[in-house]
């Protein structure tokens, strides 16, 4: 198939504007069929993204299924996928049907929703695929529209807070990778990414200020995508929307938030600050390494004191996401596989944990950790589909989890020692905040009236957990699915960015 | 006057003088009976001569000794003005008749205005530019006082007239310095005398004080006073062209006299644009943070967008005037279809223009409020959106012109200003529940609300042959 990709793209948007445009919202069959169009159209969407898996030929690390077309000033419409961004896009089609059975309680406009959801399915996928800078931009943008509707439409209390502080943090980030990719426009003259990956920029040490930057415009162009990834992702110290919008979003917001759109961050790293911007990455990365140090540490004490379920877990996130940044940038092959498995096994996790909070939300209308307690009297299997994931989340050995997290270890410590001693104290860190917030939810007496009619969890509810827990099982006994898949592609980056920084040390840098 | 001369003008020509016919039909017939069928023929002549100009061969042509010069880049302007002029009289038909407002003065004042834009436009001499400047100005002094009978609307208009008026007598002073320095009111002359890369100190400050001038008519930062008392306490139809021909025609005028007459010295004047962009960009975001009249806060938006257009131009290139006309174009499409809606902002009948009574309209109207998202996000350059591109090719002009901290400052202001459009959709998506506004829109309000919306959407699919004209326009201009 010619074009698959563009297909598995615009497939949920397709299904957008039919619902826009034919269905005529309010009515509660309405409601059911704009439910019923979503997962349609999501599901198709990943049985569609399965043949691409299928077609997808791991030891060629080129870009596979390219498409090409003329588009407005100059600049092309061009996608693609190698190793490093098939697994984004597949998590991406794996997790939307399930958020959309996760929200199948939403009453409000829930023809808007289905629709928001479906556009930002397209635009996140789009950003996995894409490989023109100024339409990398476009999508990576674009997905800020219909997040902003959601938390603002549907989310809590303060969602309009938690909106605008979404929408202008990742605004702010934003522009300045815009201002690099018009520089590297002007630079090279073309957006096209396979060439620039292959483009040696200026290292050169530039004057600004009266500042010497060693490294000069690559160090700058770097730090230009830096920021945005960083505000994305989010890295210590630009962190704090995520706690506002992950506990202000609904449920499905959250989940999709976690699973999917920080791992563009992530996907950034992976496909411009290593393999375009080597020797920026070798001047500052260390520095963004410490700073995800600083990020794990620093947001696993805090979760330890929060009073908000969702805020526990955003936290947690938070720390998840710096231990990937620390695995992509020690540059070595285990610390990027394991960075990508993570970022895998952290979408189905937390994606999962998101969803059990929404589970007693449904039923008790609070995320305040102090209203529950002993909830396995009453939900046993809720408690044990819990109990699987809050393991998940600390690492442990058999989920995917850990393979991730043991893979980012090893690559790191090969690179930096402090670093990786600090970096596993996170996974202490993590065991103590998870599974306490387990033990005050789950364990404990049941005295609080209201919980004593609380019901199990549903059939739907069962059928949305049942393939995250296989998925980290399955990934956590048998990691080679994911590691033969990346790992040609990973070998190649590895390859090229140790090619590309040849007896550049720091100090030739800042001479000339 | 020979017949060569008079082919070159006859747009220009048959427009006054169908304006001084419609004048004179509307004073024989009295009471403002004809005022109906002169806004619609005016819109038809309007809209024929656009077409006309439009489809005309290629090729410049000078008139009048230089006076008046016909070619891409002034026939570019000249259409968009025409083609903005009657979009905006076309939509404000219903709202004026239903005030009272529409007197047949209206059109044709319109008219004179679109004129002396057109010639604005086609400005080959300080004399020629002057003329056009007040025969705009004078007519549009006088719709910004349409509405007599309100304090706002005279208030409007005279704050309008004094401020124009002081801005007309610095560009005369510049423009008598120039003439004292140059020995000559002609563009071209000018060039000649400016020596590649260096001007005269006299001819220095004569630029100055042009360009001072102009930038009153555009609404920069420093001189951007007015604009916000005269887009508030204008009629909303006065409003809505406000913002929309008279910055396309000042703005093309601004690039006439930089680069036709000091083209040889771009260093010089570069610098003030630059300056004047920055300026624009900063203080119209920070300042429209705190309006709560939607009115108001378009006209801040307008003077942010200013700036960037002035960004585009201060690159000095083809390629910087190039993106100057690709954002005239997208923006003067937005903002039709911005305040396409605002016309129909009513409660009760009544105009509102605060920006709170939009509290949830997205319940009440999910499609114009849809059709609204767009555009203000758009307004805001997010991409998907066209207004997206319009920012992305101005940024990228400027820096190639090596303008690398202005564009810093460009992005940073733009994130600024997403603020105060998210605010609007804040209101009409997240809102709280308020008295709902009219659902009253007439159906040419509507079809222009939402096709500008689709424009902003579909645009990034093709731009309409834009890209194109704008190019060759440019390259007219810059050579």
């Amino acid at each position: 198939m010619q074009h698959l990709l563009s297909i598995v793209i615009f497939t949920p948007a397709f299904a957008a504007l039919i619902l826009a445009l034919v269905l005529r919202g309010g009515t509660e069959a309405a409601d059911r069929n704009a439910k019923w169009v979503a997962l349609t159209a999501t599901s198709v969407t990943f049985l569609i993204s399965l043949f691409l898996l299928a077609g997808f030929d791991p030891s060629n690390t080129g870009f596979q299924f390219m498409e090409k077309y003329d588009w407005i000033m100059g600049f092309q419409y061009r996608v693609g996928v190698d190793g490093l961004s098939i697994l984004f896009v597949m998590l991406t089609t794996f997790m939307m049907p399930l958020v959309i059975i996760g929200s199948w309680n939403v009453t409000d406009r829930v023809k808007d929703y289905m629709i928001a959801f479906l556009v930002l399915e397209t635009l996140m996928v789009g950003t996995f695929v894409t490989l023109d800078l100024v339409l990398f931009y476009l999508f990576f943008e674009a997905g800020l529209i219909p997040m902003f509707l959601i938390i603002g439409i549907w989310g809590g209390k303060q969602r309009v807070y938690a909106a605008f502080k979404f929408f202008l943090y990742t605004f702010f980030g934003s522009v300045f990778m815009l201002v690099s990719i018009i520089y590297i426009y002007f630079h090279t003259g073309t957006t096209d990414m396979p060439g620039l990956l292959i483009y040696e920029f200026p290292y050169t040490p530039v004057h600004i200020l009266g500042i010497t930057v060693p490294g000069g415009v690559q160090t700058l162009l770097w730090l230009g995508f830096f920021i945005s990834f960083a505000i994305k992702m989010p890295l210590w110290p630009v962190h704090t929307w995520l706690p506002a919008a992950h506990v202000q979003a609904p449920t499905a917001g959250s989940v999709v938030l976690a699973a999917i759109l920080l791992k563009l961050a992530d996907y950034g790293f992976l496909r411009f600050s290593l393999p375009m911007f080597p020797v920026g990455n070798m001047v500052v990365g260390p520095w963004a390494m410490w700073l995800a140090v600083i990020a794990i540490v620093w947001t696993s004490l805090v979760a330890l004191v929060q009073t908000d379920i969702k805020r526990v877990i955003a936290y947690s996130s938070v720390a998840h996401m710096a231990v990937v940044l620390l695995g992509i940038f020690s540059g070595t092959q285990q610390g990027i596989e394991g960075g990508i498995f993570m970022v895998i096994a952290h979408g189905f996790t937390s994606g999962a944990l998101f969803l059990v909070v929404g589970v007693v939300y449904d039923r008790m209308h609070t995320r305040e950790i102090a209203a529950y307690g002993g909830l396995v009297k009453r939900m046993p299997a809720y408690a044990t589909i819990f109990m699987f994931f809050t393991m998940a989340n600390v690492g442990l050995p058999g989920t995917a989890n850990f393979v991730g997290e043991f893979l980012i270890l090893a690559g790191v410590f090969q690179v930096n020692t402090w670093v990786a001693v600090f970096a596993t104290t996170g996974v202490i860190l993590s065991a103590a905040y998870a599974l306490w917030l387990y033990r005050r939810v789950v364990f404990g007496d049941l005295i609080k009236e209201s919980l004593r009619s609380i019901t199990d969890l549903t059939t739907r509810e069962k059928w949305i957990f049942a393939p995250l827990v296989a998925m980290t099982l399955i990934l956590g006994v048998y990691p080679d699915l994911v590691t033969n898949i990346i790992g040609p592609s990973v070998t190649q980056l590895v390859q090229n960015y140790h090619d590309a920084l040849p007896d550049k040390l720091l100090s030739d840098l800042v001479e000339h | 006057m020979t017949s060569a001369d008079f082919s070159i003008v006859l747009p220009e020509f048959l427009l006054a003088i169908y304006a001084m016919a419609a004048l004179l039909a509307g004073v024989w017939f009295g009471k403002d009976a004809l005022a109906r069928t002169i806004l619609w023929t005016t819109v038809a002549a309007m809209l024929v001569i656009a077409a006309w100009i439009g489809l005309a061969e290629a090729g410049a042509h000078e008139a009048f000794g230089g006076l008046f010069i016909d070619d891409a880049f002034s026939r570019f302007a000249k259409v968009m003005v025409l083609i903005s002029a009657a979009l905006v009289m076309a939509m404000s038909a219903d709202y004026m008749e239903r005030r009272g407002l529409l007197r047949f003065e209206f059109p044709i004042l319109i008219t004179l205005a679109v004129i002396g834009m057109m010639m604005m436009v086609s400005a080959g001499n300080l004399m020629s530019l002057y003329m056009g400047l007040e025969l705009q100005s004078l007519a549009l002094y006088i719709v910004a006082a349409l509405r007599r009978d309100s304090e706002r609307s005279s208030e409007a208009g005279l704050k309008y007239f004094v401020l124009g008026a002081l801005s007309s007598g610095i560009l005369l002073y510049g423009a008598s310095l120039t003439y004292g320095f140059a020995g000559t009111t002609q563009f071209s002359g000018i060039v000649q005398v400016v020596q590649a890369g260096h001007l005269p100190i006299g001819l220095l400050f004569g630029m100055v004080f042009l360009l001072a001038g102009l930038a009153f008519k555009v609404s920069a930062v420093p001189f951007h006073m007015w604009t916000p008392d005269v887009y508030e306490g204008s009629p909303t139809p006065v409003t809505a062209f406000f913002a929309t021909a008279p910055k396309v025609a000042a703005m093309a005028l601004i690039a006439r006299v930089v680069f036709d007459a000091f083209g040889q010295v771009p260093d010089e004047w570069s610098q003030i644009l630059a300056l004047l962009a920055g300026f624009s960009m900063v203080w119209g975001s920070l300042a429209a943070i705190g309006q709560k009249n939607i009115k108001r806060l378009m006209a801040y938006s307008s003077i942010t967008h200013m700036g960037f257009v002035l960004l585009g131009m201060s690159a000095g290139t083809a390629e910087g005037v190039q993106a100057m006309l690709t954002y005239m174009a997208i923006y003067v499409t937005m903002n039709v279809g911005v305040f396409a809606f605002i016309l129909s902002m009513e409660r009760d009948g009544q105009p509102v223009t605060d920006i709170k009574s939009l509290n949830l309209y997205a319940r009440q109207d999910p499609t114009k409020a849809m059709a609204m998202l767009v555009l203000l996000f758009s307004l805001a350059g997010v991409p998907p959106m066209l207004g997206f591109f319009a920012k992305f090719s101005v940024l990228q002009a400027a820096l190639h012109a090596g303008y690398i901290w202005l564009v810093l400052l460009g992005v940073i202001a733009s994130v600024v200003a997403a603020f105060y459009y998210l605010r609007i959709v804040y209101y009409m998506y997240f809102g709280k529940e308020v008295d709902p506004l009219d659902n009253r829109m007439p159906a040419i309000q509507w079809v222009f609300l939402m096709v500008s919306a689709l424009a902003m959407v579909l645009g990034i699919f093709n731009l309409f042959g834009i890209e194109g004209a704008a190019q060759a326009a440019a390259a007219a201009l810059v050579n």
